[in-house]
């Protein structure tokens, strides 16, 4: 094919499909604002989305605590500023880690499972036979799981926060030998509500980008069971990708002043 | 007899594909139509058409006179209340036990309370010869012929005056395919529904339909009644209804 008409398909295809996905956020968004709200199956995917993700994010963002103490330590020691090490483990996790890892590794759980569930109900037809039943699917299936995400994951980072700083702690006190009271004095000291929030935020973003991504990419499986796997892997793909660079964005806004 | 289904011109096409081709079709209230034709002829986007899945570029689709091209939201869910249908595959939801799979309709349309909603899930198994015990069952531990059932049982849950089959014996063995005929059969004779059903299978045609028409390369070519296919002399329907390879029917991808 020609070099130049292959460049021209993949810019159509890349505009068919960003246009796609911008009516199925539009679709969701009046399928979240419009009545009936089902508020049981909202309850069922917080605890799928939120309670069955917390060791996952627990064990990432403790371990990056330890890590970023151990990090911040060795280098900061090459110029005798060891002591920013809890504030330094504070900021960094409130801020970044823990909201994009956490996001990260919730995407990985969390987007590959709703783009299998849904993808699944797509081609044995259960989407179809909701529409027959006279239920709405993006009110369905698609409500649900953004709501339920936009609210499990800003809860999930506050745990990761909460983590991930005991991991600085546990590594700078029974490591680094600092001090546990001067240490904790420091992190209270250092870190703002809006360190906190700005994290909580990002979160939240997080939380519809992941959801919305495990729907739109089950949404539009087809081909059997090989299309549900590709769904799941563009789910989860896409949804890191859109993560990270949604959080770049955010950083740039919410901390430009 | 005035017209429960009516079909007219319809067309629909998939990018270069053009799969219906001026679809006229109608179908008596209280009359149950069987569509027969070969794989890829276009009988389950007929059924998708008419049931609103899918939208037709062109032409009328008329549900108890009105007309339903293009309805969304609430006015097609309006129609769609008239509607039960068995998937060829059941389509029951995996999530959900048996008895919320059966009352679904009635439970988020209507608000049916969770007590009612057993009871009436009870009473459309009784109909199709299921009992009690599956009521807490998950889709995943039910047999072929107990899943067509349970979506038979779903399809009729509402009593809704026009109920479509698609492929209802697809997969089953012999015997279980005339059960579930004559499920069909007398569960539509007791509701007194309007029906529509696609099948390759010509027990299934013989047992439930009332008329039949078959549909070849997106037309239908013929109809008429049950009793008239096995004396007709139209070269499409003879080599079809007798499963012959050689005839007037171009076999897709031969």
């Amino acid at each position: 094919m020609n070099p130049l008409a292959r460049i021209g398909r993949f810019f159509l295809g890349f505009l068919a499909h960003t246009g796609r996905l911008a009516v199925f956020i539009a679709r969701s968004f009046v399928a979240i604002i419009q009545p009936p709200y089902y508020l049981r199956l909202i309850g069922q995917q917080m605890i799928r989305i939120g309670y069955f993700s917390l060791p996952v994010v627990a064990l990432t963002s403790f371990f990056t605590g330890g890590v970023l103490a151990l990090q911040i330590y060795y280098g900061g020691n090459q110029f005798n500023s060891e002591a920013i090490v809890s504030s330094i483990v504070a900021l960094g996790i409130t801020r970044e880690l823990g909201p994009v890892l956490g996001g990260l590794m919730v995407a990985g759980r969390v987007s590959a499972a709703i783009a299998a569930e849904i993808g699944t109900m797509r081609v044995t037809e259960q989407i179809d036979a909701l529409t027959t039943l006279s239920t709405e699917p993006f009110k369905y299936l698609v409500a649900p799981r953004v709501i339920a995400a936009v609210i499990s994951m800003p809860l999930l980072a506050l745990v990761a926060d909460i983590i991930g700083i005991m991991g600085g702690f546990v590594v700078g006190t029974q490591s680094l030998g600092f001090n546990p009271a001067i240490y904790m004095q420091l992190t209270i000291d250092f870190i703002t509500p809006d360190d906190i929030t700005s994290g909580l935020i990002k979160a939240a973003v997080f939380g519809f980008i992941i959801a919305i991504m495990g729907c739109y990419n089950g949404y539009h499986s087809a081909g059997g069971a090989q299309g549900v796997g590709r769904a799941t892997t563009n789910a989860v793909v896409s949804a890191s990708i859109l993560i990270l660079s949604a959080n770049y964005l955010m950083t740039s806004l919410l901390f430009s002043s | 007899m005035t017209d429960m289904i009516k079909l007219s011109n319809v067309h629909k096409s998939f990018g270069s594909k053009h799969v219906l081709k001026g679809v006229d079709l109608s179908v008596e209230k209280g009359s149950s139509l069987v569509v027969i034709g070969g794989s890829g002829s276009g009988k389950s986007v007929m059924m998708k058409s008419i049931l609103g899945l899918l939208t037709p570029e062109e032409g009328e689709i008329e549900i108890n006179g009105h007309q339903t091209v293009g309805l969304k939201g609430g006015k097609r869910d309006l129609v769609n209340r008239q509607f039960g249908m068995l998937f060829q595959n059941g389509a029951l939801f995996d999530s959900l036990p048996v008895w919320q799979n059966v009352s679904f309709a009635a439970m988020q349309g209507s608000n049916m309370p969770a007590d009612e909603a057993q009871e009436l899930a009870k009473e459309s198994l009784a109909l199709v010869g299921l009992g009690e015990n599956v009521l807490d069952l998950y889709p995943a531990s039910l047999s072929g012929g107990m899943h067509k059932r349970v979506g038979l049982a779903r399809a009729i849950a509402t009593r809704p005056p026009i109920i479509f089959f698609d492929e209802p014996t697809t997969g089953l063995d012999p015997i279980m395919t005339d059960v579930i005929n004559h499920l069909i059969r007398d569960c539509v004779n007791e509701l007194g529904a309007t029906t529509m059903t696609i099948t390759h299978d010509m027990s299934s045609v013989r047992t439930i339909g009332d008329k039949a028409a078959l549909l070849y390369q997106g037309k239908i070519i013929w109809t008429g009644n049950v009793d008239a296919l096995e004396q007709s002399d139209d070269p499409f329907l003879v080599q079809f209804i007798n499963g012959l390879a050689d005839g007037p029917i171009e076999i897709a991808g031969a």
